[in-house]
């Protein structure tokens, strides 16, 4: 029966981010469909992966989507829980499974702290951030909600490579540190590019008057880094090693304000 | 009047960067950034040296103060520090752990 093998076979997929391969695997084909739209450009053929997740979908809703994100460990098994989904991963086995409806937020939201996860271990992580690679270098642009990472994005020439306009991701490497596209999205609704360039500066973004680069002390490009990290887990080790992380990081790459209007000419003083 | 005696919270990830010292909670991920007095506190905090000792020594030659009122005021931020578990305090010496155990830099 080989036809039947082959239609097994089909309901997995790698997704592939930031250079993290993670199957998910689904009996069922319409979300196995959904996932390989909503991460189009980060699919891998790879067959290995470091994670594999087995979906378990529900019907059912859960009895409150808008409880707070709980991250916790014990005995080696993380438990991920949020209103709209119920995950466990267990790092040792390299598998776990989530339980949530049909739907590509709440898949999104997992693979977004299993990254927060995997990174803080590595000295990585993600951040809210748009990043784009221009002339082989890659720059961050960081801030809250509205302080400018999706206009910046729009703004971005066009030899600009987007890697993402909302999370950017951080891996360390060597002395440095390396920004990846990702495909998660901010306002631009536009999945970034899934590509990697030695990141070369981290701007926070301030709306202005005018189109300037100013320095920041060491200090406060500590805060805001630490301000806008991601990171979901009550662990004391994984809470050191990021706050340690964002020194390392603010110790070997130039961070700046970067305060702009609304047009094009920002990116003049980029790259 | 009992000697009040500081350690570091283990539990707690602490660096200094260009003369601010920097806390974090391990517990609930809070940052706090020291003043210059907290920061005397912090680094003076080995468990084995009396509060009054660190303020005699470290508070009152680095800010020029009266010894009793800087004591007393110690005392409190010292307190204020602990109800953060940024610190720990006890009335009887604090064993230290080994150093490699400790998440500051």
């Amino acid at each position: 029966m080989p036809e039947l093998t082959t239609e097994v076979d089909r309901l997995s997929l790698v997704i592939e981010i930031g250079g993290m391969p993670v199957r998910i695997n689904t009996t069922d084909p319409d979300f196995l469909r959904m996932l390989e739209n909503r991460y189009s450009g980060f699919i891998s053929s790879s067959e290995h992966a470091e994670i594999s997740f087995d979906m378990e979908l529900t019907a059912a809703t859960f009895t409150d989507p808008d409880a707070d994100v709980q991250v916790s460990q014990r005995m080696g098994r993380w438990t991920l829980l949020r209103g709209d989904f119920r995950a466990e991963w267990e790092p040792s086995l390299r598998t776990g499974w989530i339980r949530q409806t049909a739907n590509p937020y709440s898949i999104d939201a997992v693979l977004r702290i299993v990254h927060t996860l995997v990174l803080a271990r590595q000295g990585g992580f993600l951040l809210h951030s748009a990043s784009a690679i221009r002339n082989g270098k890659a720059f961050l642009f960081a801030g809250v909600s509205e302080a400018g990472k999706t206009t910046i994005s729009r703004l971005a020439p066009p030899d600009t490579t987007l890697l993402t306009d909302e999370i950017s991701y951080v891996r360390k490497q060597d002395n440095g540190y390396i920004a990846y596209g990702t495909p998660f999205t901010g306002e631009l609704a536009k999945l970034g590019e899934n590509v990697s360039a030695p990141i070369a500066a981290l701007y926070l973004l301030a709306k202005g008057k005018e189109n300037r680069i100013d320095p920041i002390p060491p200090g406060q490009a500590a805060r805001s880094l630490l301000a806008n990290l991601l990171f979901f887990a009550e662990d004391e080790e994984l809470v050191q090693s990021t706050f340690h992380s964002a020194f390392e990081f603010v110790s070997r790459v130039p961070v700046s304000r970067l305060t702009f209007v609304p047009d094009a000419r920002v990116w003049e003083l980029i790259g | 009047m009992s000697r009040l005696y500081l350690a570091r919270n283990p539990r707690v990830a602490a660096r200094s960067l260009d003369g601010e010292m920097m806390i974090m909670s391990g517990r609930d991920s809070t940052l706090f950034t020291l003043n210059k007095t907290a920061t005397i506190l912090w680094q003076s905090a080995d468990g084995a040296t009396p509060l009054d000792q660190i303020v005699e020594l470290r508070i009152c030659r680095e800010f020029q103060v009266e010894p009793a009122q800087a004591l007393q005021d110690a005392e409190t931020l010292a307190r204020e520090l602990a109800s953060h578990e940024i610190l720990q305090i006890s009335e009887e010496p604090i064993p230290q752990p080994s150093p490699a155990a400790g998440g500051s830099r």
